[in-house]
Formats: C-alpha cells, structure tokens, sequence
C-alpha cells in the first residue's frame, strides 16, 4: 500500500481552497551556474511539480542538492536558466509580497526591534500607516507580543525564528516558501515550531513549499512528500501522506512511511 | 505570621497617632536595623589622599616664592594658589560626605560613586600641577620663555581672551564646515561605489590612486586655486575628513549580509527601499570608524592650514605666539585645542552609541 503510493501521484488534494492559497505550476525546470572556471554547474534538471491552492509540500533530498535552488526560483528571486514557473497562470519573474520565503537563518535586521522587523513588509510596500494592527496581529501570532521592543540579538534561536515567521505572515502571503526554517533549531524547539507552523498553515489556508532534508519534519508536516537525487536535482519520486492532521509522531503509518522514504534516498540499510 | 504582615500594611506610613506606632513596635525598628548595618563613619582615605595633594599644591604655590625669571614676577601665582586651596577644601567636604555610608542608600548614591572613582585621579592630578609649578616658577629648573608655570595660564586666558577666543570660533567654525562637506560628500560617494557596479568601476581606482595623498600635500596648490585661503581650508579638511568616510562606507555596504537583501526583495522593497533602509543602516557600524578616523586627520588639516595662510584660528594663534616668544600663550592655546578636540570625539561617540544603540551586546564597546 505504501508503495503504491511512491511514484504515483494522485490529483492535488481535496484541500480547503481558499481566494489566500496560490496555485504553482513548476514546468520543465533546469537551472545551473557558471563556476569560477567557467564551466557550467547544473543544479536543477527537468523539474515539473505542481502545488495546489493550499496544499503543504515538502521537498525532501540531501544537502546542498538544489532544493533551495528550486525556492529562490520559485520565490523569483532568480530566473530559471530553463523552464518556466508560473503562480495562478502567470509567469514568476521577479520576487513579490504574495509568495514569502522564510530562510534557515531568521536573517532578522540586527538595527531593528522585532516590530520594526515584522513590519518591514509593509514598510517597504508603503502600507505601514494602515497595518500597524496587522504587525500587531502577526507578534500575536507567534506568541512575541512581550518582546516587540527588544532586538533579535536579545532573543533566542527559536524566538527570533518565530519573529521571522512573523515578518512573514504580515505579508499575508499566498505561498509560504520554507527554506529549512527549523534547520538551526534546537531539536525540542524544532518540535514546538512544527507543530506551530501546522496550525498556522491550517488557520491561514496558504499554500506551503517547505525544503527540508528532516525526514521526520517532511513526514510529520506535509500532505506530499517530493524526494530528489543528489545533484543535479530531479524528482525521484512523489509520496502523499493522508493522514489528519494534527499527527502523532509515532503514528505507525508514517513509521512505514519513513522507511520508504530513506530507502528512496538510498539510506534504506542506515538503520 | 501572615495575619501580622497584614495588619503592618494597614498602617499608614505617615500617621501620626501615635497610639497606632506603639501598637505595632515590629513596623518601627525595621529601617533602624537596616541602617544598622553600616557604621556611622568611614573614612574615604583616596578622597582624604587627594584633599592632601591639592593642600600640598596650594602651599607650595602660596609659601614657596617664585625663582627669579629675568623679568617681572609670575602673575597671578597667588590666585592660582587660593583656586588650589578653594579646591582642596571643597574636596575635602566631599571627602567627609562620601564618609558617612548612610549617604549611600540616598540619591546622593551616584554622585558619591562618582567621586569615589574620580579620587584617584585628583591626587594624580595634584600632585602633576605641583611638580610642573616647582620645575617652573619655584625652581627655574625648566627656564623660561620655553616653560610657564600652570598659574601663568589664568595670565594669558584673562590678558588675551579676546584674541584666543576670536580664534577658536574661526577654528571650530572653518572645522565644522570642512567636516560637514567631507561627511556628505564622502558618503554618498562611498554609498554609490558600494552600490553601483558602474560607479565602483570608475571612482574606486580614482579613491584608491589619490586617496593615500596627505591633504596637507595640495596646501599650496589649493591656496593658489581658491578664491580665498578659507575655501582652500575647508576643502582641504573635506578632502581629509571625505576619504576615509567614503573607503569605510563603501566597505560597510559592500559586506552587507547578501541574505537581507533577499528579504526585503520578496517582501517588495524597492531599490530606493533597499539603499536607504537596508545597506544604509546595515553599514552604519563601519561609516562610523570612517568618521572617527576623518575627524582625526580634519584636526592636523585645520591645524597646518591655519599656521600655512589662514589669517585667524588656533593654528595662526600658535605661529603668532611663536613670532613673539610667547610661549605661555602658546601652551594657552594648546589647552584649548585639547579641550575642543577631544570634547568632538566624545560628542561622536555619544552620538554613536545613540544610533548605534542596537550593537549593545553584539559588539564590545
């Protein structure tokens, strides 16, 4: 059963589609650099994917493959050297407020407070006089309420990614792009985060692409699980996880789950 | 224990009945015990030390007469010596309030903290002005014109004040305004090199090239090309001041972690956003050790400047006073520069750790 679910890849979900979730189309996508030396590096080859409007997704494959790669792409951060990647039909070429990345580090603004954090994406798209509640809102969120006056050195790693979290939702993003966001957390706090950012997902409705190389992490959050190849990246296989949310940990489904996973990954004999 | 607690908080503080104090003896004794603690009186010896160095100043001053110089006495020695002892017995005042612990649980608690770490100081101090005023007017040991006793400074601000004060305006305004042209100046051109590939491409190896020149190098040419020796000035000092303010700019925006800009892009920010609110502020750190070395290297530029062909300021004071071996006006003036030069460098820290205000406890200040 669990193998069949590997490789095929049933229609999106049946999610709650709201008017707040975007529809991704990755189509044909090959992306690479020039190398100092002036060979070409290829990062990317032939990936197509779809995310449905609020469908959580999770790319899964080892370090340093190209999956971060994929979500500057898809953040139009930069352009594909191949392919296109559109967003409810439209081309991506250029970064916007509706599709928001959270890094690995916070990258939280050092001269500024955690409200003046938060309230950067209104700020830079001159709305901040009328949305000083929505900043208010996004602290709530997050539970930083007490600490808006404090600066990001002041807080801890979990605190300033909550804040991070929170300098995202501001924006009221209909792709929330997660670029291993829990990857320098400690592991108890990484717990506490995953279950807040599953029931941030379900109240916001937002579309998710989270890169992570967690298996766990994948499994616990997402609805489908993408695993890529060592570099270049491709999609090497597709897994959905139906399972209601909230999960347990030790759900025996996803137990099966992670097995199939690390074999796919090449890690099958690792344990 | 609980019950009487209670009914102590039900007491008034200031009541004045009192039947109510003497029902209650366990609320009275309380701050007697806590001011217990402390003995009525000890002594601050440091402060004690110091009240004796200013006594010993004062008394060589007044007792010890002046070596004879060749010419008429020493003025105002015996002025300088009763200023010593009015300090000497202010101090030793403070000395005894800073004796008496229970002024610490007031808000007398900071001065006197104050104090207590000044002290040692003024002994130093006292002791330095006592060995300069012996070597000088009561030995002749450090003869004169070249040496003058620190009394002779109250003769050269009270006989030439007018002159010295006229000259210090003209120095700190020429300062400010070459400074303020350097600043500008130099960190727009260190915000655009750092921004602009184009203009790095073009100002940066012009910077790098002639940059290293010392400004005082162009003096001459610079008096030749202004209209007046005041515009060549405040170029000169701008020129001083722009350079490294431009280098260290630059440098700050260049190294500004990749990754915000990355966040402010996918929120929206616009080039202007990103200039302005994000390299500006991320280099700000680095724009100030440009400053302060600019504003180091705007004080010899005034300086020579002056003593070179501006008619006015503190460097044209001190060849003035040369011309006319008045070495005591010399020293005048150089207290004065000290003064105004140093108190430029405590103002732009001050105004540093204000803006700055956010690296508390990133940086080691």
């Amino acid at each position: 059963m669990v193998a069949a679910a590997l490789r095929t890849v049933p229609p999106p979900h049946s999610v709650p589609a709201t008017n707040h979730a975007s529809h991704i189309h990755i189509e044909h996508v090959s992306h690479g650099f020039e190398s100092p030396a002036g060979e070409f590096l290829p990062v990317l080859e032939d990936v197509s994917l779809e995310i449905a409007p609020g469908e959580f997704v999770a790319l899964l494959g080892p370090s340093g493959c190209g999956k971060s790669t994929l979500l500057r792409l898809v953040a139009g951060l930069e352009p594909a050297t191949q392919g296109t990647i559109t967003q409810d039909g439209t081309t991506i070429t250029r970064p916007d407020p509706s599709r928001i990345v959270a890094f690995q580090d916070p990258t939280l603004f050092p001269w500024r407070t955690v409200w003046d954090n938060v309230a950067l994406g209104p700020q830079a798209q001159g709305r901040l006089k009328a949305n000083k509640a929505s900043v208010e809102a996004a602290l709530c969120k997050v539970g930083l309420e007490g600490f808006a006056k404090s600066y990001p050195h002041q807080l801890s790693g979990g605190m300033a990614q909550r804040a991070a979290l929170a300098r995202a939702l501001v924006n009221d993003p209909k792709v929330l792009i997660l670029d291993e966001p829990l990857g320098k957390l400690d592991s108890l706090t990484r717990l506490e985060m995953q279950s807040e950012l599953v029931s941030l997902w379900r109240k916001n409705g937002f579309s998710v692409l989270l890169v992570t190389h967690d298996v766990e992490e994948a499994l616990f959050l997402a609805q489908r699980v993408v695993i890529f190849s060592p570099r270049p990246a491709k999609i090497v296989g597709e897994l959905s996880i139906e399972r209601p949310y909230p999960r347990h940990r030790d759900d025996p489904t996803l137990t099966a789950l992670r097995r199939e996973v690390l074999d796919r990954l090449g890690l099958g004999k690792s344990w | 224990m609980s019950s009487s607690a209670s009914v102590v908080k039900s007491v008034p503080a200031f009541d004045r009945s009192p039947p109510v104090e003497s029902a209650h003896p366990p609320a009275a004794p309380a701050p007697q015990a806590a001011a217990g603690v402390h003995p009525a009186f000890s002594p601050h010896w440091q402060g004690l030390l110091a009240t004796l160095a200013w006594v010993a100043l004062a008394a060589v001053t007044l007792a010890w007469p002046n070596a004879p110089a060749g010419f008429e006495d020493w003025a105002y020695t015996t002025e300088f010596g009763i200023a010593t002892a009015v300090f000497a017995a202010a101090w030793a005042l403070l000395t005894l309030a800073a004796s008496v612990p229970a002024a610490h649980d007031t808000f007398l608690a900071r001065p006197v903290a104050a104090f207590r770490h000044t002290a040692p100081w003024i002994v130093a101090t006292g002791l330095i002005f006592a060995a300069w005023e012996i070597l000088t007017a009561k030995t002749g040991r450090l003869p004169p014109p070249f040496f003058a006793p620190p009394s002779s400074m109250i003769d050269v601000y009270v006989s030439d004040y007018a002159r010295l004060a006229d000259s210090t305006f003209n120095s700190v305004r020429l300062l400010l305004e070459g400074v303020a042209w350097g600043t500008f100046i130099g960190f727009s051109i260190g915000v655009a090199i750092g921004w602009s590939r184009a203009m790095n491409y073009w100002i940066h190896p012009i910077l790098r090239f002639l940059g290293p020149l010392p400004p005082t190098a162009l003096l001459p040419i610079a008096f030749f090309f202004f209209p007046s020796s005041h515009a060549a000035s405040v170029f000169l000092i701008a020129l001083a001041t722009g350079f490294p303010v431009a280098i260290l700019t630059w440098s700050g925006i260049a190294s500004v972690n990749k990754a915000y800009y990355d966040v402010a892009r996918t929120m929206g920010a616009s080039d202007w956003f990103l200039i302005f609110r994000v390299a500006i502020p991320a280099a700000l750190p680095q724009v100030f050790v440009g400053l302060f070395m600019g504003l180091g290297s705007s004080f010899v530029v005034l300086i020579v400047a002056e003593m070179m062909g501006v008619k006015s300021g503190l460097g044209w004071y001190l060849t003035w006073a040369q011309g006319y071996a008045s070495y005591t006006n010399m020293y005048g003036a150089l207290i004065v520069m000290t003064v105004i030069f140093s108190s430029l460098i405590s103002l732009l820290f001050a105004v540093r750790d204000r803006v700055l205000v956010w690296q508390k406890g990133i940086v080691k200040w």
